[in-house]
């Protein structure tokens, strides 16, 4: 890693997580420092644990031994809407929306949640107006201002999975999880996908760690790439530095090529 | 204001107009005073398992307990303690609502089938209690012995006993402050906390919001609502029945809640409606009325799935 990465805070700090299963060790002492501002991807073949990981990130369940610190605070045994509640929002590989919802209403609730609302049995129109002008301006950003009042389960699936962004920058993360963005997607609907990622990346400069599959966005988003195989964290570097690594090309990119 | 919200105020206009006259309509039509005040109550009942049912998505098979134990405080306090209807309202909602927030802590830790199960099991505890603790609860036969008071209103005083009239509109204006109230808190951003679970658990989890404790909350105002009604119950009838307590009770609740519509409001209410005049139609012909009523309940599930009200809704549509 660069001087001038180290040198900035950094927003997670995952120190020797490993996470078994009975017999099966899913993820095996794996460490990564994602810095503020920073594109982190996560790429291996199938069953290499990158979802196994996301999801000790975000307490979908506690780790076997290891560390997990976000914003400088020990969150090892945080629950998972303790650690939403502290910044860290998170997409799934499989959408997952209210989608008997509008548009509106699905970012509505992340929003009202985000500011401390999700108690109270009334809110002011002050309030109301401040929530609406948020969920306005995050369905702006990805681009579905003008299906706001449709149903998210009626939208298509690229739609979808921009509303299911929506939801997750409503709560103003300080760090933006997403599990296979452009999964089941078409070009089109990729490259829109994509260029949503790095807009958030270089224009509003949201910390984001993605899990991708697809090897062009991620060469094309990451400034930095992880390899996970078996488990186990295989390389770490910039993408011309993984593109050169002999053993990923062994491993991974020899046989996707 | 959008046509939507037009028709939606004349709706709602009509569904009170039709419940603030229904002594004057359902004499005429072959009914009884008396009938529609059993409608209301058990629709609020019916409404107060569906506040947890068909907005937060979790079945409880136990609420009878609290309809019970609403009853019983209800029925306790006219006879032991004071001889007020408001305080005895009051009792009710106490004891039922505060046993029902106490369990809920352990029931939420468990859901689906398993939720379901629990609930079954910790409502047959007050059915035991209830039967087997004669001395104090009467036993089978049901707690005795007390009728509705007066109400006193200071400079004059009303009578619910004997005019059933005054007593439907007595029990109309409880039903109106416990709807309004469910109403408000699922126009509330906490409403929409309950509905954002029904829709997707795991999301509602990833947008910060901590399932459990918003599904005991949900669970506990809805046994307080649920012990309002059967507090009610006990002075529609001037007793407690065990039985009112048993989990073939709750399985009425869940049968109105899920015939009238549990995706509706209001939906419970019709079920409650068609359940109750069914039910005093039917009993007068054969003992066997509650086949007559299973069967509509089975034909209204497998071809109206959203109910009667969806089913309404939906051909206006």
């Amino acid at each position: 890693m660069s001087e001038a990465m180290s040198s900035r805070a950094n927003v997670l700090e995952i120190q020797n997580v490993t996470k078994r299963f009975g017999n099966l060790v899913a993820v095996r002492d794996v460490s990564l420092n994602v810095a503020k501002g920073e594109m982190c991807a996560i790429i291996g073949p199938n069953g290499a644990g990158k979802t196994t990981f996301f999801n000790l990130i975000s307490g979908f369940f506690p780790p076997t031994s290891g560390a997990i610190q976000f914003d400088g605070q020990d969150i090892t045994k945080l629950a998972t809407h303790e650690r939403v509640s502290r910044g860290m929002a998170r997409t799934f590989q499989i959408t997952e929306i209210f989608p008997e919802l509008t548009v509106f209403e699905n970012v509505r609730i992340a929003a009202e949640v985000a500011a401390g609302y999700r108690l109270r049995p009334w809110i002011n129109r002050t309030e109301v107006a401040e929530i609406h002008q948020r969920v306005e301006d995050t369905l702006k950003l990805v681009s579905l201002e003008t299906k706001t009042d449709r149903l998210v389960g009626e939208l298509s699936h690229g739609d979808q999975r921009a509303s299911e962004i929506a939801m997750a920058l409503a709560l103003k993360p300080h760090l933006l999880l997403l599990d296979e963005p452009t999964a089941g997607m078409g070009d089109q609907e990729t490259y829109q996908i994509t260029q949503l990622i790095r807009r958030l990346h270089r224009d509003s400069n949201y910390t984001i760690v993605l899990i991708e599959h697809d090897m062009r966005v991620v060469f094309h988003l990451a400034d930095r790439i992880c390899v996970l195989d078996q488990g186990r964290m295989l390389a770490q570097g910039t993408p011309q530095e993984i593109a050169a690594n002999e053993t990923v090309q062994a491993a991974y990119l020899g046989t996707a090529a | 204001m959008s046509s939507e919200q037009t028709r939606k105020l004349i709706v709602l206009a009509a569904i009170w107009a039709v419940l603030l006259l229904a002594p004057y309509w359902m004499v005429p039509l072959g009914g009884y005073t008396a009938l529609a005040t059993r409608v209301l109550v058990l629709g609020l009942a019916a409404m107060s398992l569906n506040f947890l049912l068909g907005f937060t998505g979790v079945l409880s098979f136990g609420h009878a307990a609290y309809f019970g134990l609403g009853a019983y405080g209800a029925g306790l306090t006219l006879k032991f303690l004071a001889l007020s209807t408001p305080l005895a309202l009051i009792a009710g909602i106490l004891l039922g609502g505060i046993c029902g927030g106490l369990l809920g802590l352990l029931i939420v830790r468990r859901r689906g089938v398993y939720f379901a199960m629990v609930t079954i099991a910790f409502g047959q505890v007050f059915y035991y209690i209830a039967f087997q603790w004669s001395s104090l609860t009467g036993g089978d036969d049901g707690l005795r012995g007390f009728s509705r008071q007066p109400l006193d209103l200071g400079l004059f005083k009303i009578d619910i006993l004997s005019s059933a009239n005054n007593f439907y509109f007595f029990v109309l204006f409880c039903f109106a402050l416990a709807v309004g109230a469910m109403g408000f808190i699922l126009r509330s951003p906490f409403g929409r906390t309950m509905i954002a679970i029904r829709e997707n658990e795991r999301r509602s989890r990833f947008l910060g919001i901590p399932v459990e404790r918003h599904i005991w909350i949900s669970f506990t105002l809805s046994c307080f609502f649920m012990a309002f009604a059967g507090a009610l119950y006990a002075l529609v009838n001037n007793f407690a029945d065990p039985r009112g307590l048993h989990y073939s009770q709750s399985g009425d609740f869940v049968m109105m809640a899920v015939m009238g519509g549990m995706r509706s409001f209001w939906g419970p209410l019709l079920g409650a409606f068609v359940f109750v005049v069914l039910q005093d139609y039917l009993s007068s012909m054969t003992t066997n009325w509650m086949s007559f009523v299973g069967l509509l309940f089975v034909l209204v599930v497998l071809f109206f799935p959203r109910g009667l009200l969806g089913f309404l809704q939906r051909s206006k549509a």
